[in-house]
């Protein structure tokens, strides 16, 4: 990929921006947890799922240089897995999204398998006809209901004592799957193996040349995104009580692409900040039917011709500059 | 937390006011018309069924003048997608004051929306929708299915098609749990009534190209081909059958769910002989035909379709439970729909039953030749008449909790 | 009466026809994306959009300004790759220093745009376009009856595919092609306007996109979703061809229309996704795809 995209910053003074990433942070999860008294929770419950969505596909795009136009699968997958396991098999509401980050995890090493043999555009042009034969799976198969999806999932009690059933108390739970699976990926990208990722990601011949088996290396990082993806789809489907088709179709793929582009991708909060604001877009721009399409379309050329970091990439740019001069 | 908060100040409200529209949410009953504006289904709901809502409450307006409490009516995009559907119900619901929600077309959608309306004790009138499940196994207290659903259709067209000579059958069946479901109820309706089916294939969801499907079913020699399908999927089969002379062969096409909007879009020359089922035709009598004029008059010419017909007709009911309930409490409004009969002018007399089902008459229609037609809009002739009490799936039958219970 | 697996042969030569002519769109749609490919390194996600644009233009020209479908057929690609061109000029051009996979989200975008649009202006029920008087009726060729269009669309594509093919490869023009695909700066250097090349080519394959849709439009309903779900068909189709060659992609079109359609008689159920497991097949073994080179 291009090199100026995909450089979070230039990493000369570490604790600086591990400085800088503890406060952003902290004022995050503080916007976070007052959130739901000022704005309508089940919207940010949404939009939070939908973070963590795009922060797992910014780990594969933005850290490991591949983009997927199929992550769709592993967020309605997984969301059909909780659904099914909570609505028939009785899982309590913990399990349940587990079993469906798991089967995510599965179908991801599956995709993964298959998708890395081809680089750049081929891969994204793989991943999205994955996709679709995932999606026209979910249409025909009779667990995940057809057109009607798996409705009416009961959302349960979490680890046996926190009553879901609760806006509120369902809201906290949700920050918490969320905060963890952010927390994970921040992780993966600060270890030995997110380095490894981003040496391959600016230059994969030289990484070979280092000994480096950068097959596996992007595998794991696509079974990984796969996971996590997966996980928001789950705790989505026990959210909404609604696994639906909407999930698995290529425009969600689109989306998530989006988000992330929108946000700044290659970026650690980029996402989370794409994710809301193309949510409450969507949330503002619904009544208005196809114009959203159109909107979500112009947001995409305009990304790509004059804002190619991204809402974050560019505001973090600026302080720097700003610093520096 | 909101919900128990509007509980409360309803409650107060009851206590401090004590007036006639004491119990009457937010003092204003608020009507919402969720559909699909802009997708595929836009034409026969849609915008329309907006209309046919706001033209019921001025008839409900100027023929009850004692009721001063205003009424509203909104309208949103579900898109037909049952995740985007059940927020705009949640969202309605919890912080809007909408009392009822109305038309639902799209079966996931009208079941995900029907199951939050009883969730939260408010109101649904299903007119679009299609799923015989809403008064079967997924009835509740607080949903009226208006206009029509799977099981009529499949019934009305199987049984009058083979009564009229059409007994045999070769199903063209789209290959999803609704396809299916409608091709399941039409086989049985169609063996019962002593017809065979020589052949079935199903169609992935959605189709372009029928072109090979249609093929076998011209290789099956079937009197019949039934559609169990819908939307575009219909037009597309309806128009491709067209070109390869199938209905010129001698073979008929038995649409399973056909509007008047999607005969329109067809014209007259490639859906002439369709026969199908619907509840409700503007030309039926001079009552749909005077209400269809005032209808064509506001919305550019253009006539209802069965979906918009029960829009009017189940918001003008709901509208007189709610002035004889004295409440716009969805689940007491919903019980007092049903108590009161029916009567208005698009579906005349009837009643409610206790699974939510409405009763009307319904009707077997064939598209008229393009030489029969006599102007813009006239399509139809009537084949033959269900009457109302064999129209519907016998309450016994569909397996609706509320019922068993009793 | 013969029979193959159970099924009279001349159900499986009626449904290998049919499929042929699937394969008709997949050819041009396909050839179009790789011409695109080859010069630009882009693969043009509008791809789809613009074919359904064409199918539009094909309205428009008939129910507005009385234009037949034959005078259609060369009116709406000029029309569409005359967008294509100004797409090029002032955006796509803007990106070739860049990341391809850049190309492919700005024209993902662009799709989203023009499907909103249509879909705004027009609805989604679709629009109806008849065949053209001549082209009415059909053939009885025993096996099964053969509409006399559909019969055309077969004629039609592999001319256009075999002229396409014969352009590239064995013209002058065809060699300035393919050598600014394998050294731009090189042929630059010898005089040939390589930017205006590159903004004609791409022209070109939007131009068979809205050929392929011109020719979609009496057999479908004119719809703003149309190109939508087979632009992806039509990916798979390009990934197991390669985008190596011409040829390729044209040989890869119809042989998997006729494989969708043996589908559609022996397991009509899997003839949506036959397409994405041959797919999945032939990446497992030939990566680079079956005309490809490494």
């Amino acid at each position: 990929m291009a090199e100026d995209q995909y450089k979070p910053h230039p990493s000369r003074d570490d604790a600086a921006e591990f400085r800088y990433h503890r406060r952003a942070f902290l004022v995050m999860m503080a916007l976070f947890l007052v959130a739901p008294m000022v704005v309508y929770p089940v919207f940010v419950m949404k939009a939070l799922c939908f973070a963590l969505f795009a922060c797992a596909f910014n780990l594969l795009l933005g850290f490991g240089g591949l983009l997927s136009f199929g992550h769709a699968m592993f967020l309605g997958m997984a969301g059909y897995v909780s659904a099914h396991a909570a609505k028939v098999w009785g899982f309590p509401p913990e399990f349940a999204i587990l079993a469906g980050t798991a089967a995510a995890t599965v179908l991801g090493v599956f995709a993964g398998l298959l998708a890395i043999r081809r680089q750049g555009i081929y891969f994204a042009m793989i991943t999205l006809a994955l996709a679709q034969m995932v999606f026209f799976f979910s249409l025909q198969a009779p667990f995940t209901g057809g057109e009607d999806g798996i409705q009416a999932v009961p959302r349960g009690t979490f680890l046996g004592f926190l009553d879901l059933t609760n806006t509120y108390v369902l809201y906290y739970v949700v920050l918490a799957i969320f905060t963890a699976g952010f927390l994970l990926i921040y992780r993966i990208i600060h270890s030995p193996f997110g380095q490894v990722l981003k040496a391959i990601r600016e230059n994969e011949p030289r990484a070979t040349s280092l000994g480096y088996r950068t097959d596996h290396y992007k595998l794991a990082a696509f079974v990984l995104s796969a996971g996590l993806a997966g996980l928001a789809g789950a705790t989505k489907a026990i959210v909404f009580q609604l696994a639906s088709l909407t999930d698995v179709h290529w425009s969600m793929s689109g989306e998530v692409v989006l988000m992330t582009l929108l946000g700044g991708m290659g970026t650690i909060f980029g996402p989370v900040v794409g994710a809301f604001a193309i949510i409450a877009m969507e949330n503002y721009l619904a009544e208005l039917g196809s114009w959203f399409t159109i909107t979500q379309g112009a947001i995409f050329v305009v990304c790509v011709l004059a804002f190619r970091r991204g809402i974050l990439g560019e505001l973090e740019a600026w302080l720097r500059r700003r610093r520096a001069g | 937390m909101n919900f128990k908060r509007k509980l409360l100040s309803a409650a107060l409200l009851a206590l401090t006011a004590g007036a006639a529209n004491a119990q009457i949410s937010g003092n204003v009953v608020k009507i919402g018309v969720l559909n699909d504006q802009s997708g595929t289904y836009a034409d026969l709901a849609g915008p329309g069924s907006t209309l046919a809502a706001k033209m019921a409450v001025e008839d409900f307006k100027a023929q009850n003048k004692g009721f001063t409490t205003p009424i509203e009516v909104i309208a949103a995009d579900h898109q037909n997608k049952p995740d985007v559907g059940s927020q705009i119900a949640r969202k309605w619901f919890d912080s809007d004051g909408v009392d009822v929600i109305v038309d639902l077309p799209t079966s996931s959608v009208a079941l995900a929306v029907n199951q939050i309306a009883k969730e939260k004790g408010k109101a649904a009138i299903i007119s679009t929708g299609a799923s015989s499940d809403l008064t079967g196994k997924a009835c509740t207290p607080n949903t009226v299915h208006w206009t029509y659903d799977t099981w009529q259709l499949a019934n009305g067209t199987g049984s009058a098609i083979v009564k009229t000579g059409g007994d045999s059958w070769f199903f063209l069946t789209a290959d999803y749990a609704f396809g299916h479901a409608l091709e399941r109820d039409t086989e049985a309706v169609v063996l019962k009534s002593g017809g065979k089916v020589l052949g079935k294939v199903r169609h992935p969801f959605p189709s372009a190209d029928f072109s090979s499907f249609l093929l076998q079913a011209q290789a099956s020699k079937a009197k019949i081909i039934g559609l169990a399908n819908a939307g575009a999927d219909t037009t597309n089969a309806i128009k491709q059958a067209a070109e390869f002379g199938i209905v010129k062969g001698g073979q008929n096409l038995a649409g399973l769910l056909v509007f008047l909007t999607d005969v329109h879009a067809l014209g007259l020359e490639k859906a002439q002989g369709l026969i199908f089922t619907e509840s409700f035709y503007w030309d039926l009598n001079d009552q749909t035909r005077a209400w269809s004029k005032r209808y064509g008059a506001q919305h550019g010419g253009k006539m209802p379709s069965m979906g918009q017909a029960g829009v009017y007709a189940g918001v003008l009911h709901y509208l007189k439970a709610v002035a004889a309930a004295k409440t716009d409490d969805g689940t007491k409004v919903v019980a007092k729909m049903k108590e009161l009969p029916t009567d208005d002018p698009l579906f005349g007399k009837g009643s409610i039953r206790a699974d939510g089902r409405k009763i009307h008459n319904s009707y077997l229609f064939e598209v008229k030749k393009p030489s029969e037609s006599k102007g813009p809009w006239d399509y139809y002739k009537l084949r033959a008449t269900v009457p109302a009490d064999q129209a519907f799936r016998p309450m016994a039958e569909g397996g609706c909790p509320l019922v068993a219970a009793k | 009466m013969t029979e193959i697996f159970g099924k009279p042969l001349p159900v499986i030569m009626g449904q290998m026809l049919i499929g042929l002519i699937n394969g008709s769109f997949y050819a041009l749609l396909s050839l179009g994306l790789a011409v695109i490919f080859g010069l630009l390194n882009i693969i043009n996600f509008t791809h789809g959009a613009q074919y359904m644009m064409g199918a539009f233009a094909a309205y428009f020209l008939l129910n507005k300004l009385g234009v037949n479908y034959w005078w259609a057929l060369l009116l709406a690609p000029l029309a569409v790759g005359a967008t294509g061109v100004i797409i090029e000029r002032l955006m796509l051009s803007k990106l070739y220093k860049l990341d391809h996979l850049y190309g492919l989200l700005l024209t993902f975008g662009l799709a989203l745009i023009f499907q909103g649009a249509f879909r705004h202006q027009f609805g989604s029920a679709g629009l109806p376009y008849s065949i053209p008087e001549s082209l009415s009726g059909g053939q009885n060729l025993g096996f099964m009856f053969l509409p006399n269009y559909r019969a055309w669309v077969i004629v039609a594509s592999l001319t256009v595919c075999l002229g396409t093919w014969f352009v590239i490869e064995r013209t002058k023009l065809g060699a300035y092609l393919r050598a600014a695909t394998e050294n731009p700066s090189m042929v630059q250097a010898f005089g040939v306007n390589v930017p205006r090349m590159i903004t004609l080519t791409y022209g070109f394959g939007v131009a068979l996109a809205a050929l392929a849709g011109v020719m979609a439009a009496p057999i479908y309903q004119v719809n703003p979703l149309m190109g939508a779900d087979t632009i992806i068909v039509v990916f798979a189709v390009v990934v197991i061809g390669g985008m190596g060659s011409i040829m390729g992609a044209v040989v890869t079109g119809f042989g998997l229309g006729i494989i969708e359609g043996l589908t559609k008689v022996f397991y009509p159920e899997a003839s949506n996704t036959v397409i994405f497991v041959i797919m999945a097949i032939v990446l497992m073994i030939r990566p680079q795809g079956l005309f490809g080179s490494r």
